[in-house]
């Protein structure tokens, strides 16, 4: 861990100011991920702005019918609002799929939408990762690549996105509010909050320098029955191999987004198109262009074969 | 004490405390965080500096140079401990590769600095701020690449081949065959405290507070590696936060502490981070098993061979997984074989029964392939099996194959060896009765529970119990309690509680008059905890020292020794009964012995059997694998604590789950290092994985293993489980999967189609 100073923030607007003014600083919250990172030096700031005080812990009713998450709304308080089990149940299994219990009592909505990826080789300094230092090589993609991307991916980087609650966040279009260092506020559409690795893996989301996430916003409730299926080696504690998520109506229609295929939330709406067609259809759109290596090629049975798991569950 | 005959009659006998399933005597330290590990002595070592061990950033080849000069600038750093200021440094005897490398670099993380300096953060920060420049030279990491250039090479348990009349002939002849090929990853001991020490000059005189299994062993590599007397070097190691084999010899840890102790003029105290407890220390080292069995249309094994190949670095040591395959089952003609490759990844060594463990993966799959083909019930197929001699060494008529007539030649006399005790039959009919094996379905694929397909599955369990001396001072204080001293450890399996047990027993008082003060080299040298040797072995020790302190205190009160009976706080024989504590009224009586042991376990071959019961649930659709229910079945000789033994057998039983589905320490063949070095990514089983375990031990006593008339039990407990679990997926799914660990990715293209 590198020598760091660090405020406590007052208001989310100068929050963002202190971080647009200070080089290389970074705003602080549950602290799950980026405390390790410092440990290990994969992060370096050198400013901590610590975001916890201000007071962006609350769940409210929009106009709209829909749900405005404080940023700092802890994941086991998300999990365990009423309104969202019963009309976004779907991200609260999401967020109980996810880490353990004490990981939930501490970290945050936005910090969760912020972790970075699990990839050993982001993890380990010795070795190549152009996300972690830009131009050095991907190690995974000739090694250890059994967890990694099937669809999306580039010859830069072919880390997964490791959230589960942001895959549930991508199925109920979710949109992500923040803050700037000129006060100016803006709506990002979940579906362009997260990046593909292209060229630049390092920039992982739409955010700019010193931009805050304020909250986030779900829509109207869908209706429909909600699954999260995580497919993992233990049964606790562990990264998504594939997640699952979908709402499913009654006539068959509905939505589908998957994790731990890509670098964001995966979901392609053309895709659901297909639904009632079957799983088999769902997949091949949804996962068109996927290419897999030969470690982790299982996944795209994984995903056809849990999608049709959970729709014949929605079936009945 | 020299125990060279069978056991009689003792005082331990008696099972008044000894054989009692009482809580741990230990425990209440530790649930209140009162049990002080390695790292956190401050009670000794008030004013210790903190030492960060940097590894090398590649696998092989040298160090042009370390540049130290912006660390040593940094904020608190006290010293900086290369090979360049060193000193000269030895090898330990049982270490493979330098504890400190530089120049030249034998493996990833091998430890090239520690970094002393006020604080933990300023000596890690510092750690990272030195600039080292490598040649790195291309080495080999790959087991299978390896196999063609392996070598023989010895294990624990005997030569490297072992060959019975001609195997060859008699599998050709068999009308019912196998010959498959399974692996075995490597692995972690994933304990949960890392290697960690704190180390303390007083002049040439070193003290390390550290977590190790073997204090003299300890001592001995710590004095060869400095350079020093072994009489100046003084280990204490009270409590371990888990070791599985692990902490069985010095790592890096203890030596740089003391060096960087050295170098700062203050204490130091050193802990591996995650990352190097992986690619620093010692693992598991994964295995390439061939196994050959050959049988009769009934199910007789006439011809069973077993060949395993496994790496390691120059120098180092193969895994010795043929070794239950010389004993487990019968059959005529046979043959083992051992290869090393030589890799340079890290060392590898002992975890957790060291052969038996991954042997009986393979075997035990094996077996259940074999009674698949003969049509035979599984536990059917190893009872008609079994045998009451070790059929490696069973004598044979003699063969015509020149080959096969030099290998016994070889061999030591060609007699019977009987097993001390035997109960291998009895655990499977026992198990089968509670886990309602009459209830399996052999063909599989055939039950289904809602999303789940369901199958169980069995396998042996099989560990040699190993006996080595052990010593121990037990004095009776002036207030009638008494103190048990030896440097014995307890790493978690209650060995301060069954060396309690003992003594109260021998000394007839009650557990709570007991001290039990272990793991400090100025105490006797016991056997130390491995191999599930300690158990039997310290606790035999203490009965050798207790049998001269009742001889002591029986001259002081005037009794004739031999008549003299120790029972609640007194001394009596005949119609005369005097306080115990009237013996030690001028003063403390101290006694200390050893027990050592003479050629029983030459004459019999004393070895703990088991059986493992597992049923599975995998998931129809994804293929994940849950573990439904868990039951194992154990004759190990006398159970000295049925409660902390339990625990040691439920503990195994979770650790052989981690190793049938999903530890593997993943090799990265370009750059040769274990790239999942955190447990985020080398997962060990958690609560959800482990929901029912049930255990029985048999009635047992062994009185060829010692006065104890106890075996070992921890290791017993790991071995055969996964393969009981591999069983178990193959018949609830119909995949067999040969290669370790049985993952979710290895079946989903062969179950059948969802909807």
């Amino acid at each position: 861990m590198k020598p760091f100073t660090y405020e406590r923030a007052n208001s989310p607007a100068q929050a963002a100011a202190s971080a647009s003014r200070v080089d290389g600083a970074k705003f602080v919250a549950g602290g799950t991920n980026l405390l390790d990172l410092m440990k290990l030096q994969i992060e370096t700031p050198k400013h901590l702005i610590d975001v916890n005080g201000l007071g962006l812990d609350k769940i409210e009713e929009t106009a709209e019918g829909g749900l405005r998450i404080g940023a700092l709304v802890r994941n086991t308080d998300l999990a365990s609002d009423k309104r969202v089990r019963k009309d976004f149940a779907v991200l609260s299994r999401a967020l109980v799929a996810g880490a353990n219990g004490q990981l939930r009592n501490q970290a945050t909505t936005a910090g969760n939408l912020l972790q970075r990826t699990r990839c050993p080789y982001f993890y380990d300094t010795n070795q190549p990762c152009n996300k972690r230092q830009p131009g050095s090589g991907c190690g995974a993609l000739q090694g250890f690549n059994r967890s990694h991307a099937i669809v999306g991916a580039s010859d830069a980087c072919i880390a997964v996105h490791p959230s589960d609650m942001a895959v549930a966040m991508r199925l109920l279009d979710a949109k992500v509010e923040t803050v700037r260092a000129d006060g100016a506020v803006r709506s990002i559409p979940i579906a362009d909050f997260h990046r593909l690795p292209g060229d630049t893996p390092q920039v992982e989301t739409a955010l700019g320098a010193g931009e805050l996430i304020t909250s986030v916003t779900l829509p109207k409730p869908l209706g429909g029955a909600h699954f999260y299926r995580k497919v993992r080696d233990r049964a606790s504690f562990a990264f998504a191999l594939v997640s699952v998520a979908a709402v499913v109506q009654r006539d068959g229609s509905g939505r589908v987004a998957l994790g731990g295929v890509a670098h964001k939330p995966w979901r392609v709406e053309a895709a659901e198109q297909k639904m009632p067609q079957g799983a088999k259809a769902v997949t091949a759109e949804l996962l068109a262009g996927a290419k897999p290596t030969e470690q982790n090629a299982f996944k795209v049975a994984v995903v056809e074969r849990t999608l049709g798991a959970v729709l014949a569950e929605a079936k009945g | 004490m020299k125990f060279d005959a069978p056991a009689t009659t003792n005082p331990i006998d008696q099972l008044k405390v000894v054989g009692q399933p009482v809580d741990r005597i230990d425990g209440p330290l530790k649930t209140t965080g009162t049990a002080r590990y390695a790292y956190e002595r401050h009670d000794a070592v008030p004013n210790a500096a903190y030492g960060y061990v940097v590894g090398s950033a590649i696998a092989k080849g040298r160090i042009k140079s370390i540049d130290v000069a912006a660390a040593k600038a940094a904020l608190g750093v006290l010293a900086i401990v290369t090979a360049e200021n060193a000193g000269k440094l030895e090898k330990g005897r049982l270490n493979t590769a330098k504890l400190l490398g530089g120049p030249e670099i034998q493996h990833y993380h091998q430890a090239i600095a520690v970094v002393v300096a006020e604080t933990f953060e300023q000596a890690r920060d510092a750690g990272q701020m030195l600039r080292v420049d490598y040649d790195r030279e291309q080495g080999s990491f790959d087991l299978r690449g390896g196999m063609d250039t392996a070598k023989p090479a010895g294990i624990t348990a005997g030569p490297p081949d072992t060959a019975v009349g001609n195997f060859g002939s008699a599998f050709a002849a068999a009308p019912v065959q196998l010959d498959e090929t399974y692996t075995t990853p490597d692995e972690s001991h994933a304990m949960m405290e890392p290697h960690a020490s704190t180390a303390a000059w007083d002049g040439d005189k070193l003290t390390i507070w550290t977590s190790n299994q073997m204090i003299a062993w300890g001592v001995g590599e710590v004095a060869k590696t400095l350079n020093m007397p072994k009489e100046n070097v003084r280990l204490i190691s009270p409590f371990v936060g888990g070791g599985f084999g692990a902490k069985l010899f010095v790592r890096s840890d203890a030596i740089l502490a003391a060096l960087g102790a050295r170098a700062a003029g203050r204490p130091v105290k050193v802990t591996l981070q995650r990352a190097l407890v992986i690619n620093n220390t010692t693992h598991r080292p994964a295995t390439i098993q061939r196994i050959r069995i050959g049988t009769t249309r009934d199910g007789k094994i006439t011809a069973v061979g077993h060949e395993s190949w496994s790496g390691d670095l120059t120098g180092g040591k193969p895994d010795g997984a043929v070794s239950q395959t010389r004993m487990l089952y019968a059959g005529a003609d046979r043959m083992t074989a051992t290869r090393l490759a030589a890799l340079d990844l890290p060392e590898s060594n002992a975890m957790r029964a060291p052969g038996e463990a991954t042997g009986m993966m393979a075997l035990e799959i094996a077996m259940d392939e074999m009674a698949e083909r003969l049509g035979m019930d599984p536990i059917e197929f190893r009872i008609l099996n079994d045998t009451q001699v070790v059929p490696d060494v069973a004598s044979k008529p003699p063969s015509q194959d020149p080959q096969a007539i030099n290998n016994r030649e070889a061999q030591s006399p060609s007699k019977d060896k009987p097993f001390s005790q035997r109960q291998l039959v009895q655990c499977f009919r026992t198990g089968a009765e509670r886990f309602g094996w009459d209830k399996r379905i052999a063909q599989p694929g055939q039950v289904r529970d809602g999303r789940w397909l369901v199958g169980i599955g069995v396998a042996s369990a099989f560990r040699n119990n190993q006996l080595t001396k052990s010593a121990a001072r037990v004095r009776l204080e002036t207030d009638g309690t008494v103190t048990v001293e030896t440097d014995m450890t307890d790493i978690g399996t209650g060995s301060y509680t069954i060396i309690g047990q003992t003594a109260a027993e021998m000394m007839g008082v009650p557990l709570q008059k007991v001290a039990v003060r272990l793991g400090d080299s100025s105490f006797p040298i016991s056997s130390g905890s491995g191999g599930q040797w300690g158990g039997n072995n310290s606790t035999a020790g203490v009965y050798a020292a207790c049998v001269k302190l009742r001889e002591m205190v029986a001259q002081k009160l005037g009794f004739n020794s031999a008549e003299a009976a120790f029972s609640d706080g007194e001394v009596r024989a005949g119609n005369r009964a005097v306080p115990l504590a009237d013996a030690a009224r001028d003063g403390s009586l101290s006694a200390e012995d050893a027990i050592e042991y003479g050629d029983l376990d030459k004459k019999f071959q004393q070895s703990t059997f088991g059986a493992h019961f597992v049923e599975v649930v995998v998931d129809a659709a994804t293929a994940e694998i849950r573990v439904r229910r868990m039951l194992a079945v154990c004759a190990a000789g006398r159970i000295l604590n049925p409660k902390t033994a339990r625990s040691q057998v439920i503990g195994a039983m979770t650790m052989g789950v981690g190793a049938a589905l999903m530890e593997e320490l993943v090799v990265d063949k370009r750059v040769g290092f274990f790239v999942n070095h955190d447990l985020a990514s080398y997962e060990v089983p958690v609560h959800a994985d482990i929901p029912h375990q049930d255990m029985i031990f048999l009635d047992e006593t062994d009185p060829m293993s010692s006065p104890m008339k106890a075996k070992g039990v921890a290791e017993l407990g790991i071995c055969g489980v996964a393969a009981a679990v591999a069983n178990a997926v193959y018949n609830a799914t119909g995949v067999r999967v040969r290669d370790y660990p049985v993952t979710l990715d290895k079946l989903i293209a062969k179950l059948p189609a969802v909807g």
